[in-house]
């Protein structure tokens, strides 16, 4: 039997944590509406179980989706996710083929150099040393990337670090003080017997040639074993329960299970699968262009996490989806933000009885141009003038009369209030007995999609202009102005249309690429999701993102929503701002 | 207001001394921008529940200003919370916000 | 050595003819090829309702003045300074002038009535600017696309003016009188219409405006509305359909206009930025020159030897214009003397 009370630490450490995760997840999981339990249920024993694991391989070891925000910061979480685990499969496996029994305790394994007499061959076990080695050499260049991140986080591409606590940086010191520990150990221990190979071999002789490593093997296991013992303990109160949280949530999340308009078991899944890395703090527009940093999801999802007052930071949000769009977690943080704004509306049925029973003319194209379209006639006429063109007979629904699509409401959080108002809207829409709606407002699309529920196909103008060009209904002129798309939020990252924008800009002008295309483009600033900032900072993320296009010098900027054309008008006039149907329209 | 056939004819006049203010205050706080409006109408000539029904948000928001908030808790849910007052208002008061602050003072 | 003058508008022309007649030698450069500046795109002005075309004879007459040099389709475009202090300006043509002081009398521009997209200005066929309907008045015709006498008219105060929504905070003094001006004026053509002033306040602060007011309402039955125009549609006839809270009934109002007039505000002159750099002067919070101070040196910038007048340095009407050009001449004498 191989023991020594050294493993100790160790394996109590690994049971609590074991124990306790177990628990807290059957605890969330059990607090699943029967409909969620319906869906995994469904889903566990599907292709679905399958593509969640390669995920699991991707994000959580690989760490794929940093790498691409950032190679440096993608090696490092590469370093010590997919180091550790290697560390640990390759470990097992040495063990294994050195040790018959399959039921070698788990410490073997881990404190395997210490077990195993290095005079003693068994097959491959060079290549295993040699493996085990270089494993751990590149946890180690990770940790010393980590530990320049901490000096220098600039160089690595990182404008913003995260703000840890005091019990946060403890936590860190044990987990940096692991392998450095495991290094000694196996230096020693093959300084004194032998063993290892290129790495922990020549260090072991060159530590030899000043160091008593004789006395100070043993000690320096035991230092091993503690600290992996103490990484364990402290892991459920640390940012570290991401590690095993959001393998759980890859699962869940490829199940099928989403984030609705309630804090539900979900949300506590993702509320610890976060891992803090930062990445949305520079992603956020209220912290570059205001100087806002405690409101982004690193810190707003750490405050519900330990408590604290986050009333602020529930409001002060653009939802831009910025920062979901890079979240390396795949964390649906719009809509846990949506979570914490409560319903407070107290409506009756009188409250919207005030809104008229529509009656639009029957057509099979309705055209939906949505409040603030109202306040950008020439987007209305540019559409009015390309359905003449393109010899499209429409019913223009909301021409007088119109009400809000109920988005805004529910961005405010009151649900209740908005289901009245889609209600509304959508007898009209049916009303029309049209099979296309095509509507000009980002923001209502969004709505009609998600909320309405329609049995018709409802396309924003973008996506309808590239069908038009498409079927030849419209021959644009391709014109020599050069354009820079400024894709909306809620029609990019909020309804994943990138292509068609992209198509009719070719088709029109002469576009050029910038660094803030399709996923990275930025927020206007008029965002009605955001109830906290004042305008004047609203007018300054405005002119700070206007600038960020400009300085690619367009003839035009262009852009596809009523509220960004009006946004960025509002600061200057030296290159006009056109909405995607003007251009349409003045080159056809 | 009638009791038992003697009607009791509303106050005519505001009644500053006697009125609570404290939603004024509020708002004076939470959106400092809504001091600055100076009574244009741009917000309800664009009031998509405005132009509709008996809903006024110019008024509503002086009237709690001089703390009549009575009118507030019968008119002030028909707010569609649209935010195209947000886009006309010619002195840059954060006329949404200052909606949804009254709204949840009326509703807690 | 003399005296540099950049624009020749009436506030340039008026402080030239002051110094020139007090024996100093004046360089008066002008971008366009005519004198007068925005006094060109006036017909009649308030409150006596003179021709602006008298105005402009006048000042054209003084500056005839032997003293004056006159440099028309002339852009300054370097300026440096001597050890002594005098001022040398390169000129686009690439004539070098020197002077012992600077007068900036660049002026302004009206406001792009574009940006207001919900007016509808360039969208709809029936919206003017207060600069087109002066020019319609020197043309002495007013009609709608369809070509019809107008039967209803709005006028829209406050364009550009007082509205944070593009960044222009300030006041720009003329728009109310002159609105009630045109309102009179267009009255006088068309004794039919209905004629609409769309007001937030009626700042009638200069002499005889109040009572210009007084009279556009007894005499001449112009309506004045008090609420801010918040939106504009157009009808098949390509009449206007216009949103507007009555604010003084406080109800919503709905109105169709045959014909709006944008009362377009004050905006620095193209190219302001610019020459506040060239010049090294700073720029007030709203965009016009910083003068060095608000009573005691509105003439005088943060530059020794550089002085500024007229709607340079905030929006004027032209009677505060021409006064603020006298001012500036006596305090260049001073200068000069001193």
């Amino acid at each position: 039997m191989y023991y020594d009370p050294f493993v100790l630490p160790f394996s109590i450490g690994l049971n609590v944590l074991l124990i306790y995760l177990v628990i807290k997840y059957i605890r969330w999981i059990r607090t699943f509406s029967p409909k969620d339990r319906r869906t995994i249920r469904r889903n566990i024993f599907s292709l679905k179980t399958l593509k969640a694991g390669k995920e699991v391989f991707l994000e959580s070891l690989v760490h794929h989706k940093i790498f691409r925000t950032n190679p440096f910061l993608g090696y490092m979480h590469m370093c010590f996710g997919l180091g550790w685990f290697l560390l640990i499969v390759v470990g097992k496996i040495e063990s294994l083929v050195y040790h018959t029994s399959i039921f070698n305790p788990p410490y073997f394994a881990i404190f395997f150099r210490y077990f195993h007499p290095a005079q003693e061959t068994f097959p491959y076990c060079n290549t295993f040393a040699f493996l085990m080695d270089l494993i751990l050499l590149m946890i180690l260049s990770g940790l010393t990337l980590a530990l320049l991140k901490r000096l220098y986080s600039r160089a690595l591409g990182l404008k913003k670090t995260t703000k840890h606590r005091p019990f946060d940086l403890l936590i860190l010191t044990v987990l940096w003080l692991i392998f450095p520990f495991r290094f000694l150990a196996e230096s020693f221990t093959s300084g004194v017997r032998g063993g290892g190979s290129f790495l922990t071999h020549s260090a072991g002789n060159f530590f030899d040639s000043f160091l008593p490593i004789e006395s100070l093997a043993y000690p320096a296991w035991w230092a091993y074993s503690i600290a992996l013992g103490l990484f364990f303990l402290l892991l459920p109160f640390s940012r570290y329960m991401h590690i095993p949280t959001e393998m759980v949530y890859i699962f869940l999340k490829n199940w099928g299970i989403k984030q609705g308009k309630r804090f539900t078991a979900i949300s506590q899944f993702q509320l610890y699968a976060c891992s803090r890395c930062g990445i949305c703090i520079d992603r956020c527009q209220l912290g570059s262009s205001l100087g806002q940093l405690d409101t982004q999801p690193v810190y707003f999802l750490k405050k519900i996490r330990h408590g604290k007052d986050h009333s602020v930071q529930d409001l002060n949000c653009l939802m831009c989806g910025r920062c979901e769009a890079a979240c390396p977690v795949d964390l649906k943080l719009n809509a846990l933000r949506l979570t914490q704004r409560p319903d407070y509306t107290r409506i009756t049925r009188s409250t919207f009885e005030y809104i008229p029973t529509p009656s639009p003319a029957r057509n099979k194209v309705a055209y939906f141009a949505g409040c603030m379209g109202h306040l950008t006639p020439s987007v209305i006429q540019a559409m009015e003038r390309i359905f003449q063109k393109a010899g499209v007979d429409y019913t223009f629904i909301d021409r007088e009369k119109g009400i809000c699509c109920g988005r805004p409401m529910m961005l405010a959080g009151n649900h209740r209030a908005a289901s009245v108002l889609v209600e509304k809207n959508k007898a009209s829409i049916q009303q029309s007995g049209a099979d296309i709606l095509v509507t000009s407002c980002p923001i209502c699309y969004k709505t009609f999609r998600e909320e309405y529920h329609l049995d018709i196909q409802v396309m924003h103008h973008t996506e309808y202009l590239d069908l038009l060009i498409r079927n030849k209904q419209l021959i644009p002129h391709p014109s020599d102005q050069k354009t820079v798309f400024h894709n909306p939020c809620e029609l990019g990252r909020g309804c994943d249309v990138y292509a068609a924008p992209a198509h009719v800009l070719q088709a029109v002008s002469q576009r050029i690429a910038t660094a803030y295309d399709d996923k990275n483009s930025l927020c206007c600033g008029g965002s009605l999701a955001n109830l906290y900032i004042r305008p004047e900072q609203r007018t300054q993320i405005s002119s700070d993102a206007l600038h960020a296009y400009l300085a690619y010098h367009p003839d035009v900027l262009v852009t596809a929503c009523p509220l960004c054309k009006k946004t960025f008008t509002k600061t200057e006039n030296a290159v006009p701002v056109k909405d995607i149907a003007e251009m349409v329209a003045e080159n056809c | 207001m009638n009791f038992w056939g003697f009607s009791i004819s509303e106050a005519r006049v505001i009644d500053y001394d006697k009125n609570d203010k404290t939603l004024a205050q509020i708002m004076a706080t939470e959106v400092p921008s809504s001091k600055l409006c100076i009574g244009c109408g741009g917000c309800t000539a664009t009031c998509s529940a405005g132009n509709l029904t008996e809903f006024n948000i110019r008024k509503l928001q002086m009237l709690a200003k001089r703390g009549e908030n009575k009118e507030l808790q019968t008119q002030l849910h028909k707010c569609m919370l649209c935010g195209k007052c947000l886009l006309v208002c010619p002195r840059g008061v954060d006329t949404r916000r200052m909606i949804w602050s009254m709204l949840r003072f009326i509703n807690s | 050595m003399s005296v540099i003058i950049i624009g020749a508008g009436p506030a340039g022309c008026e402080a030239a003819y002051r110094l020139a007649r007090s024996g100093e030698s004046v360089e008066l450069i002008e971008k366009e090829a005519e004198i007068g500046g925005n006094l060109n795109n006036w017909y009649q002005l308030f409150p006596d309702r003179k021709q602006a075309a008298d105005l402009k004879a006048k000042l054209r007459k003084n500056i005839e003045h032997p003293q004056i040099h006159l440099h028309l389709k002339s852009k300054p475009v370097a300026f440096s300074r001597q050890g002594d202090g005098t001022i040398q300006l390169t000129l686009d043509d690439g004539a070098l002038i020197t002077g012992k002081a600077l007068l900036v009398a660049s002026g302004f521009r009206t406001f792009d009535a574009h940006r207001k997209e919900e007016y509808g200005y360039g969208i709809y066929e029936n919206v003017i600017t207060s600069v087109e309907l002066e020019n319609a008045f020197i043309n002495h015709q007013i009609n709608t696309s369809t070509g019809h006498a107008p039967k209803r008219i709005g006028l829209i105060h406050c364009v550009g003016s007082r509205d944070e929504k593009i960044c222009r905070l300030y006041c720009s003094k003329l728009c109310c009188v002159t609105a009630v001006k045109q309102a009179i004026e267009l009255r006088e053509m068309l004794p039919e219409a209905e004629i609409l002033c769309f007001y937030m306040d009626m700042r009638m602060f200069g002499p005889g405006y109040e009572e210009m007011y007084r009279e556009a309402q007894e005499k001449y039955n112009i309506k004045f509305v008090r609420g801010r125009l918040s939106e504009a549609s157009e009808d098949r006839e390509k009449r206007l359909i216009i949103k507007v809270e009555d604010t003084l009934v406080g109800k919503p109002l709905k109105m169709t206009l045959d014909l709006m007039v944008l009362m377009v505000g004050m905006e620095p002159a193209e190219g302001n930025d610019q020459l506040i750099s060239m010049l090294n002067l700073q720029t007030a919070p709203n965009g016009f020159i910083q003068v060095s101070d608000p009573h005691s040196g509105t003439n005088c910038t943060h530059q020794k030897g550089i002085f500024v007048t007229g709607c340079s340095s905030s929006p004027m009407n032209l009677t505060d214009t021409l006064t603020d050009a006298r001012s500036a001449a006596v305090t260049i004498s001073e200068y000069l003397n001193s």
